[in-house]
C-alpha cells in the first residue's frame, strides 16, 4: 500500500488488506438483522487501521451475535455462553501485540456474564468490547433479556416481561477506571463506524453497547426507534465523535457531552426517556491491566533460569 | 485452691466441683509412668464423709505405685522412653541421650501463640542435620477462634527419622501444649497413644478462675487415665522473667526445650530464628534467642528425656530444598515454563499461588487473581490460546465451577495445566482437610465424553515434577491435564532433593514462524488424533476455535461424520499417550496374598504400612497409580499375581457390613471403580473420610484384617 509518512515521504508497506482479508464466512444471520451492519463496521475499520489479520482476534460466547468470529478472516475464539471477557482478556494478559475484539450479547453479557462484564471493564485491558443488544435472546429463541423492554411479550413470559429493563450504561458507569463507554445503534452506518473506529483506536476497553434490531423476534423494539427518532439524542462534542449534518438530521434531538465528564454521563445515562447515542465517557489514562499482567515477556530463558535457582535457593537447607 | 477455703483437716483432699477428692504425690522416677501424683473421686461433697473415706483410697493409689515401682526397676535400663533419675547437674555427663530412629513430637497451642513457628523451625533444622523429616501443620477452620477450645487447636506435628521420612506417622511420641483444652482436639484425632509424653503448661493450675482451675485439674486427671504420661510444666513463669507478655516468645522457649530433649543444633536453630525476625531488629532476634537458651537450660536441668536421632545418608537429603506440595507446586510451575497462573482464592489451594505471588517474577511470570473459578479458568485458557500453556489452580468447589471450561478445552483441544489441591466434599465440606474425593469428578466430571489427562502426585516431589509433565503432556497431547494433588500434600513439609533445573523443562518460546495454510489447524493423525496447534500471530494459520462440534478446519459441523471423527480423534489421544507409559511397578513381590492399590498423597503411609507386614511375614503388595486417565498399562497383569487386590483411599465408599449395604448397594471407592470397571476384575476397596491423612498403623490393621479373611492366606 502506499502511505504518507509524517515527512510527506511515500511509505511503501509490504502488505495491504482490503475489506476481503478481512472477511471469513458467509454470515447465516437473518435478513435484516442488525448484525450485518456490525460486521460490516468492523470489517472496515479493520481495513482503515490496516491491522494484521493474523495479529487480530475476535472473541465471542455463545448466540446469534456470537457468531462473529467465524465470519472475520482473522483468529477467532467462540467459547462458552457469557465467557467471552474472561477468554479475551487471557488472550490478551500475555499478548499485548494482539488486536482483540470481543462480539457479545445482552444475554451473554448482561446476564450470564454479568460478573464478567463488571470485572473486565475494571481490568480495562486493550481490546474493543462490542455488546450486540438486541433486547432478546435470539439464538434460544424469544427469551427475556435482562434488556428486553417492560411488557414485551416473549416465550418464557408471554404476557410481558415483567421488570423493568436493566441499563447496562449506568452500570458500566458506575465501574471503576472504566475508560469509554458509548452507545449507537445498528442502523446508521457512519454514526456506528466512528463509533467503533474510535473504541477500537481507544487504549483500554472500548465497551459499545449497540441497540440491534432483531427482526425476527422483536422486530417492535428496533422499529419502534426507527419510526421515532425523538426517543434518541445524539451527543456532540469537539472530543466526541464527528458526523456529518445528514446524521444530525436524522436524530434531531442533540446534547452537548464532555466524554470526559463522568458525572454528566451518568446523568445522561440514568434519564430512561431518551437514548444517549455517542461516547458517553472517555479517559484515555485509566490504567491498563494488560500492561501490568504482561510482565517478563522479554525475559531470556538464561535469566528464567538464573530465576528459576533463586527461587529454588529460598528453600535451600 | 478451694481446698484451702475449707476449715480444719484436708490433708490428701482436694474439691472440684463440689465433690473430694483424694490426691497423692508419686515419687520421681515414676513420674513417666504415673504422672506427678495419682487421684481418686471420694463421690461425696461431705467434707466428714471424705475424710474417713480417704485412707482407703490412699492405700489403693500408693499400693498402684508400689507396684509400678516394682516393675520399672526391671526395666528401667532398657526402657528408653521413659526418664531415667538421676541427681542434679550430672545428669547429663552420667547418662546420655538415648539413640532412637525416629520420633513424633506434636507442639499444640491456641491459634496465634506461634506453635508452628516452632515446629517449623525444629523440622527445618532437622532437616539441616540430615535427618529425614515430615512437618504437618494442624491449622484451625477459624481464624481466630476463641482461646482454651480443642475446636480451636492450632499446631503442628514434627515427624524425624533416622531414614527418609515419607509421611505423618502414626500416634505421636510426645507433646508439647500450651493449654490441657487443646490437646483434646488431637486426642480426638487419635493422635497419641499410652505412653505418649505430655510437656503440660501449667499456670492454668492457678488461675484466678476457679472455672479454668478445675478444667485444667479434671483434664490432668482423665490424660492419666488415658495412659498420657503428662508433665506439668511452668513455661509461662519461666518466660516471664524474660519477657511481659509470653504469648510472644513461649514458642520460642519451648523450641529450646525440643532442641535440647532432641539434640538439635543449636547454632543452626538460632540461624533460623534470626532468619525469621530479620525484617526486626537486633533486640527483637536477641529477646527470641534469650528464650530459646533459657527453654534449652530449662529442658537441661528439668527433663529426662533426652534423645539422638542419626542423620540418614538417604541421596534426596545430600542437596535438599524444604518446601510444602503447595510451594513444590508453585515452583514447578515456574519450573515447566509456565508463565500465566489464574486463580480464584480456596483453601487448601490458595499457598500455592501465595507462594507464586512472592517469586513468579524471578521467571517472568504473573498471577492474575480473577472474580471467580469460571473466569479464572477462561482467563488461563485464554492465554494459553494465544500462546504459552498456561496454568490454572483451585480444590473442588473450584473444579465444579470449571467444568464447562474443561470441556471446552476437551472439545477445541486447548493445552492446559489444572492444578486441583483436593479437600473434603461435597459442597464446601472439609475446607482445610484432606480427602481424595475429587477423581470422578475429574474424569467423568462433564457433560459429553470429555477425554482428559488425569495424573495424581504422590509425593511432595512430585508436586514440582508433575507439573512440569502435565505441561508437556497438555502441549503434546494438545489437552487439559488435571494435576490432583491434596490437602495433605498441600501442607506437609519435607526435605525433597533439590531439582537439577534444565532450561529443557521450560516451555519453548513463542512460535511465530509462519504456518503452512495447507494444513487444516486440526489435522488429526489418524491413529493417534494428534496435530498441532496453529498459535495467533503465525500468518496463514488463521481459525475459529470453536466449543461447538467442528471438523478438521475447526469449521462448525454437526453432521454426523464429522462429530464422530472429532470424538474419535480426542478420545485416541488417550489411547496414544497409553502406549508411551510403562506398566507401574510393584511396591514388594510381585506376586501375593494381596495387593494394596493407591493413588495419590497416600503413598508414603501405604508403603510404610506394607513394609512392615512384609516385614512381619505377611504376603502382601502395594501399587500406586499416578496416571488415572488415561491409566497405567498392564494392571490385568499385576492384579493377576495376588489373591485379592484392593485399593484403600480417603474418600467415601459404604462399609460392605453397614445397614442395608449388599453387593447390589454398596458403593465403592473412587479408584476401586475405575478399576473394577477398567479391569473386569472383582476389586475391592477400604476408604475412609476422617478429614487426616490415614496413618501406616490404621493401613496396617486394614491390611491384617482382609488378610485374615482370605482363606488360605499364609
Ligand atoms: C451455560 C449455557 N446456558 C445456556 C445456553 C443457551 N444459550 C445459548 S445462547 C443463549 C442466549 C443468547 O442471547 P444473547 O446473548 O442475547 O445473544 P443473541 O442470540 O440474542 O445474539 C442461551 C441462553 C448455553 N449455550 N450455555
Ligand atoms: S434471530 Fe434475531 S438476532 Fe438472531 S440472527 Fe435472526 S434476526 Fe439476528
Ligand atoms: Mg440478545
Amino acid at each position: 500500500m502506499f502511505g504518507l509518512k509524517g515527512d510527506w515521504s511515500l511509505d511503501v508497506k509490504e502488505r495491504y488488506f482490503t475489506l476481503d482479508d478481512y472477511s471469513g464466512a458467509v454470515p447465516r444471520w437473518c435478513t435484516g438483522c442488525g448484525d450485518h451492519g456490525i460486521l460490516a463496521a468492523i470489517h472496515r475499520v479493520c481495513r482503515d487501521a490496516q491491522i494484521t489479520p493474523e495479529k487480530t482476534v475476535a472473541v465471542s460466547g455463545i448466540g446469534c451475535s456470537s457468531r462473529l468470529p467465524h465470519y472475520m478472516n482473522t483468529y477467532g475464539f467462540h467459547g462458552l455462553h457469557g465467557r467471552a471477557m474472561p477468554v479475551a482478556c487471557g488472550v490478551k494478559s500475555r499478548r499485548p501485540d494482539l488486536d482483540v475484539w470481543v462480539a457479545t450479547g445482552d444475554g451473554d453479557c448482561f446476564s450470564i456474564g454479568a460478573a464478567h462484564w463488571i470485572h473486565a471493564m475494571r481490568y480495562n485491558m486493550d481490546l474493543t468490547m462490542l455488546v450486540f443488544d438486541n433486547g432478546i435472546y435470539g439464538l434460544t429463541k424469544k427469551q427475556t433479556s435482562p434488556t428486553t423492554p417492560l411488557d414485551v411479550p416473549t416465550n418464557t413470559h408471554p404476557s410481558g416481561a415483567l421488570l423493568p429493563p436493566l441499563n447496562p450504561l449506568t452500570v458500566t458507569l458506575g465501574i471503576t477506571n472504566i475508560s469509554f463507554v458509548a452507545q449507537i445503534v445498528d442502523w446508521n452506518a457512519q454514526l456506528r463506524h466512528e463509533v467503533i473506529k474510535k473504541a477500537h483506536e481507544h487504549k483500554g476497553t472500548g465497551f459499545v453497547r449497540i441497540i440491534q434490531r432483531c427482526p425476527v423476534y422483536v422486530e417492535s423494539i428496533g422499529k419502534g426507534l426507527q419510526d421515532e427518532p425523538t426517543r434518541m439524542q445524539l451527543l456532540t462534542h469537539e472530543k466526541g465523535v464527528q458526523v456529518d449534518d445528514s446524521v444530525k438530521r436524522l436524530f434531531p434531538n442533540h446534547a452537548e457531552h464532555d466524554p470526559t465528564d463522568l458525572a454528566a454521563a451518568l446523568t445522561i445515562a440514568a434519564n430512561d426517556s431518551i437514548l444517549p447515542l455517542g461516547i458517553l465517557y472517555h479517559n484515555p489514562d485509566a490504567i491498563c491491566y494488560d500492561q501490568i499482567s504482561s510482565v517478563g515477556l522479554e525475559m531470556s530463558t538464561d535469566e528464567r533460569l538464573a530465576g528459576m535457582n533463586q527461587a529454588l535457593d529460598h528453600f535451600a537447607i | 485452691m478451694s481446698s484451702s477455703q475449707v476449715a480444719g483437716d484436708t490433708k490428701y483432699l482436694f474439691k472440684r466441683e463440689n465433690t473430694w477428692w483424694v490426691k497423692v504425690a508419686v515419687p520421681r522416677q515414676l513420674r513417666s509412668t504415673l504422672g506427678y501424683d495419682l487421684r481418686r473421686s471420694l463421690r461425696t461433697h461431705d467434707i466428714d464423709v471424705a475424710r474417713k473415706a480417704r485412707w482407703e483410697a490412699i492405700k489403693e493409689l500408693r499400693d498402684k505405685i508400689e507396684k509400678s515401682k516394682a516393675a520399672h526397676g526391671a526395666e528401667a535400663v532398657e526402657a528408653g522412653s521413659k526418664p531415667v533419675e538421676k541427681g542434679n547437674g550430672s545428669r547429663q555427663a552420667a547418662r546420655g541421650a538415648q539413640t532412637i530412629d525416629q520420633h513424633i513430637v506434636e507442639i499444640v497451642s491456641d491459634s496465634g501463640e506461634g506453635a508452628q513457628k516452632c515446629g517449623q523451625i525444629l523440622g527445618l533444622v532437622s532437616g539441616k542435620m540430615g535427618n529425614g523429616v515430615w512437618t504437618v501443620e494442624i491449622i484451625p477452620a477459624e481464624i481466630q477462634p476463641p482461646a482454651r477450645e480443642p475446636q480451636g487447636a492450632s499446631g503442628i506435628r514434627v515427624r524425624m527419622g533416622s531414614h527418609y521420612v515419607t509421611n505423618m506417622g502414626n500416634q505421636a511420641d510426645m507433646v508439647v501444649a500450651f493449654n490441657e483444652q487443646v490437646l483434646y482436639s488431637r486426642i480426638s484425632n487419635g493422635a497419641y497413644k499410652e505412653g505418649t509424653v505430655v510437656l503440660l503448661e501449667n499456670m492454668w493450675a492457678e488461675d484466678p478462675e476457679e472455672r479454668i482451675r478445675n478444667q485444667y485439674r479434671e483434664a490432668l486427671a482423665d490424660f492419666q487415665a488415658r495412659g498420657l504420661v503428662v508433665y506439668e510444666l511452668p513455661l509461662q513463669k519461666e518466660c516471664l522473667k524474660l519477657v511481659n507478655d509470653p504469648r510472644k516468645g513461649k514458642n520460642m522457649f519451648v523450641l529450646g526445650m525440643l532442641c535440647r530433649i532432641y539434640r538439635r543444633d543449636i547454632e543452626k536453630a538460632k540461624d533460623e530464628i534470626a532468619k525469621i525476625f530479620k525484617r526486626k531488629s537486633e533486640k527483637v532476634i536477641k529477646i527470641n534467642h534469650d528464650l530459646f537458651d533459657a527453654g534449652y537450660a530449662f529442658a537441661r536441668d528439668n527433663i529426662d528425656y533426652e534423645y539422638e536421632i542419626p542423620s540418614t545418608d538417604d541421596e534426596r537429603l545430600k542437596s535438599a530444598i524444604v518446601v510444602n506440595g503447595n510451594t513444590a507446586a508453585g515452583l514447578g510451575v515456574m519450573a515447566a515454563g509456565i508463565d500465566l497462573v489464574a486463580m480464584y482464592p480456596i483453601t487448601p489451594a490458595t499457598s500455592a499461588s501465595h507462594y507464586l505471588a512472592e517469586d513468579f517474577h524471578l521467571t517472568g511470570g504473573f498471577v492474575h487473581q480473577a472474580e471467580d473459578e469460571i473466569a479464572a479458568i477462561g482467563f488461563a485458557i485464554g492465554a494459553s490460546y494465544a500462546g504459552k500453556t498456561a496454568c490454572t489452580i483451585t480444590s473442588g468447589p473450584g473444579i465444579a465451577l470449571k467444568t464447562e471450561m474443561i470441556g471446552l478445552a476437551v472439545m477445541a483441544e486447548i493445552p492446559l495445566v489444572i492444578i486441583d489441591v483436593q479437600r473434603g466434599g461435597p459442597s464446601t465440606g472439609l475446607p482445610t482437610k484432606v480427602e481424595q474425593g475429587d477423581l470422578l469428578a475429574s474424569l467423568y466430571g462433564s457433560p459429553g465424553d470429555s477425554p482428559k489427562v488425569v495424573i495424581a502426585a504422590a509425593t511432595i516431589s512430585e508436586c514440582f515434577h508433575f507439573v512440569i509433565m502435565a505441561r508437556k503432556l497438555a502441549e503434546s497431547f494438545r489437552t487439559p491435564v488435571l494435576l490432583l494433588t491434596d490437602a495433605n500434600l498441600a501442607t506437609g513439609v519435607q526435605p525433597i532433593a533439590r531439582p537439577d533445573v534444565s532450561d529443557e523443562w521450560f516451555a519453548p518460546p513463542l512460535d511465530q514462524s509462519a504456518w503452512d495454510e495447507q494444513v487444516a489447524p486440526y489435522d488429526w493423525d489418524e491413529t493417534s488424533g494428534l496435530s498441532e496447534r496453529p498459535i495467533p500471530g503465525m500468518r496463514g494459520g488463521e481459525y475459529i476455535l470453536t466449543g461447538l462440534a467442528h471438523n478438521r478446519n475447526s469449521k462448525i459441523a454437526y453432521d454426523t461424520a464429522s462429530n464422530q471423527e472429532g470424538a474419535d480423534m480426542r478420545s485416541r489421544k488417550l489411547a496414544a499417550l497409553s502406549a508411551t507409559l510403562k506398566p507401574p511397578e510393584v511396591h514388594g513381590d510381585p506376586t501375593g496374598d494381596l495387593l494394596i492399590v493407591g493413588w495419590g498423597s497416600t503413598l508414603g503411609a501405604i508403603e510404610e504400612a506394607v513394609d512392615l507386614a512384609r516385614a512381619q511375614g505377611k504376603k502382601v503388595s502395594s501399587l500406586h497409580l499416578r496416571f488415572l486417565s488415561p491409566l497405567e498399562p498392564g494392571l490385568k497383569d499385576i492384579f493377576a499375581g495376588f489373591k485379592k487386590v484392593m485399593t484403600i483411599e480417603l474418600n467415601y465408599s459404604d462399609d460392605p457390613d453397614a445397614p442395608l449395604i449388599n453387593e447390589e448397594t454398596r458403593r465403592y471407592a473412587q479408584l476401586a471403580l475405575v478399576l473394577r470397571a477398567h479391569t473386569l476384575l472383582d476389586i475391592d476397596c477400604w476408604s475412609v473420610v476422617p478429614g487426616h491423612p490415614l496413618s501406616p498403623h490404621r493401613i496396617g490393621s486394614v491390611i491384617d484384617a482382609r488378610l485374615e479373611k482370605l482363606e488360605g492366606a499364609e
